[in-house]
């Protein structure tokens, strides 16, 4: 596979700032939690990078994302809106309030290991349709260490080799499936390695250094787009915070491996390339901080203003074409529960 | 092929079937024709499943699609069940009309998941804007002497999910007409084939349709109803024309869609006949029987004669072959079921 050009200073320095507006959302949204805003949240510190890299080089406009819960960084790289996507972690509506087909991001999955298959028939829909001229659009599965051990997982990889679906299964490893660590959940110690029985290459990368993750990313679509089937990346990162915010990692691992894990932070490995690469002066760092943290503020005062939906929305929206057991269950709940 | 589509019947049938003319048909040929025809009006639709390729299905049921339609249209994947409904999701994202076959109804059980997590939830999680036109076809039901777990009866799973709809033809001209329609549905469809009743031919007339919405009443009758569907409607026909000889005229209702249920249909039934006898093969207890029972009720507790009966398969793991005539509902057993509603007196 042909390498493609390394990150610029104009896109290096795009990337630091999503990873900033992704660092401050994320930890945001961790107080957001505490302060009752929001009932609770999955943390994604020290996976900017994996989320971002990967997300920056994905065309929204053609390619398909398959997330799990976790992946608020990957949503924000592709333009999904913050409010309408965290709508899901303030308990409005669990797919979030985004348009999945315009906005080519689906909706939240809880279900780790479900939305994998997804994003193998959206691929083998593509593979269908045949290839635009610069080739098929690409689905990007995400999923991580845990997930990877899940049967669907196996049936996915398998059915897009077969059939040579311009899938890439982007594999966040970051060493924890809630308080179970890599060694007891991935045999064998990496999932890239399982790729070769697929007969699928697969590509593993410093998942906290958003240059090789975009890169790895780009070299990945180039393979996808060419017909070339399915390919894996495995990102290997930490998740540096809990589970979610009902979590407690005190009872599973000590603060000195979350601590050694806190010195490859993603954002000050970008900030180092970019200091000593391009000379890029403090004033950016602190400017794409701010502008972070202002961006953050707004996405609270959009949560805040966020009203519940109403009642009625149980109802619309369970199928196309509504049965009249439905509509007369919500004619009942609106005359015993609306007094209308 | 061509021993399904040609009849006796027909003034065509020496050149061919003509669109218009009633035909004669196997359940197996109806179903056949019916997909062809699907496949030829929606470009997107596309059949795929585990040896329903180049095989035509094991039941035969896709026979001859691949080589109409192309192996792009109609294709094989590899053996995993949940690895076909979940692609069924994404195919449908992109676009399609995906109409999956799940080989026998066990082994439906692995895809459990992504049928009632996934296909049956995505629209309503994405707000309308991921519509799931799924049409699952499933060979469902016992009666063919089959090894374990195939011959399931799921229709208690399915319905009881949100976001299903679910439906059973009883005999070939429902099994064409429901199927034409289930492949142009925008929701995700459980098609419950009875594969007891494959090879049975009967009359379709592909012109005609009739109504196809809720249940269909098989033989009108004043005495009792019978509610069944799939194929405990042929023998409860069968058990009609016995009763018959007796002075007994029991009405045969076919509820075909399992899920929404025709409700006011069984209402306007039992409430002229003022009496109910439900037949199903799968296991009693929290069956369709029960909500049917409670459906019933409801709507004609003053005007019903006797509580609602059920007769049913009982709650064990569907049997061997050999003792599956003990456990599908048979003609002594329905009859035993029609006597108790008769017999019984308000104390």
């Amino acid at each position: 596979m042909e390498s493609p050009t390394p990150a610029d200073r104009g896109e290096l320095e795009e990337l630091y700032r999503l990873l900033a507006a992704v660092r401050q959302l994320d930890t945001a949204a961790v107080r957001w939690q505490r302060q009752g805003i929001i009932p609770g949240y999955a943390p994604l510190l020290g996976q900017e990078a994996a989320q971002v890299g990967s997300g920056y080089a994905v065309d929204p406009t053609r390619d398909f994302i398959f997330p799990t819960y976790r992946e608020l960084g990957v949503a924000r790289a592709v333009g999904v809106d913050m409010v309408e996507y965290m709508a899901t972690h303030k308990a409005t509506w669990h797919g979030g309030l985004y348009n999945p087909a315009t906005t080519h991001f689906a909706p939240i999955q809880a279900v780790v290991g479900g939305s994998v298959l997804h994003a193998v028939g959206w691929a083998h829909g593509q593979r269908l349709a045949g290839p635009g001229e610069d080739g098929y659009n690409v689905a990007l599965s995400y999923f991580g260490d845990g997930a990877s051990s899940q049967g669907d997982v196996h049936e996915a990889m398998n059915f897009a080799a077969v059939m040579k679906a311009p899938v890439i299964f982007f594999v966040q490893n970051n060493g924890w499936a809630i308080s179970v660590p890599t060694e007891r959940q991935v045999a064998g110690g990496s999932v890239a390695a399982r790729a070769a029985g697929y007969g699928m290459p697969s590509l593993s990368v410093d998942g906290n250094d958003v240059t090789a993750v975009l890169e790895a990313t780009r070299q990945a679509l180039a393979h996808c787009r060419g017909g070339g089937g399915p390919i894996l990346i495995e990102a290997r990162t930490y998740r540096l915070g809990p589970h979610s915010t009902s979590d407690d990692p005190g009872r599973y691992r000590s603060l000195d491996e979350e601590q050694a894990a806190r010195r490859s932070d993603p954002l000050a490995a970008c900030e180092a390339l970019l200091r000593t690469r391009f000379g890029t002066p403090d004033s950016f760092f602190a400017g794409a901080l701010a502008a972070g943290e202002a961006e953050a503020e707004a996405v609270r005062q959009g949560l805040e203003g966020l009203a519940p939906r109403p009642g009625s929305e149980m109802f619309d929206f369970v199928f196309q074409q509504p049965t009249p057991a439905l509509k007369a269950q919500a004619a009942a709940w609106r005359t015993e529960s609306e007094h209308v | 092929m061509s021993e399904t589509l040609s009849s006796p019947l027909s003034p065509a049938a020496g050149d061919g079937p003509a669109a218009s003319a009633p035909l004669t048909l196997s359940m197996q040929g109806a179903l056949n024709r019916a997909l062809g025809e699907v496949l030829e009006d929606n470009p997107k639709a596309l059949i795929f499943g585990e040896d329903v390729g180049r095989l035509g299905g094991v039941f035969r049921i896709t026979d001859g699609l691949q080589a109409r339609f192309g192996a792009e249209r109609v294709f094989d994947t590899p053996l995993a069940e949940s690895g076909i409904l979940g692609m069924s999701v994404g195919l449908a994202m992109a676009g399609f009309h995906p109409i999956p076959e799940v080989q026998f109804d066990g082994f439906a059980y692995p895809a459990v998941n992504q049928i009632v997590s996934q296909i049956g939830r995505m629209n309503y999680r994405s707000r309308g804007a991921l519509p799931m036109p799924v049409t699952l076809r499933v060979p469902s039901f016992g009666g063919i002497r089959a090894p374990e777990l195939h011959g399931e009866s799921l229709e208690s799973l399915f319905v009881h999910v949100p976001g299903l709809k679910v439906v059973s033809p009883a005999d070939p001209h429902q099994a064409y007409h429901l199927l034409r329609l289930a492949g142009s549905m925008p929701d995700p469809v459980i098609f419950m084939e009875p594969k007891a009743r494959y090879w049975q031919k009967g009359p379709v007339d592909p012109a005609d349709a009739g109504a196809l919405e809720g249940a269909r009443i098989a033989r009108p009758g004043r005495h009792l109803t019978l509610i069944a569907w799939g194929a405990m409607v042929a023998r409860c026909l069968q058990v009609a024309e016995l009763a018959a000889e007796d002075g007994i005229e029991v009405e045969v209702l076919d509820l075909r869609w399992l899920s929404p249920i025709d409700a006011d249909g069984l209402a306007e039934s039992a409430s002229r006949t003022r009496r109910a006898v439900v037949v199903h093969e799968a296991p009693r207890s929290s069956g369709l029987g029960a909500e049917i029972a409670a459906l019933v009720t409801e709507r004609c507790f003053n005007t019903l004669k006797a509580p609602v009966e059920r007769v049913t398969g009982f709650d064990v793991p569907y049997p061997s072959g050999d003792l599956e005539d003990e456990y599908i509902p048979n003609i002594d057993r329905i009859l035993f079921g029609i006597q108790r509603v008769l017999e019984h007196r308000r104390g």
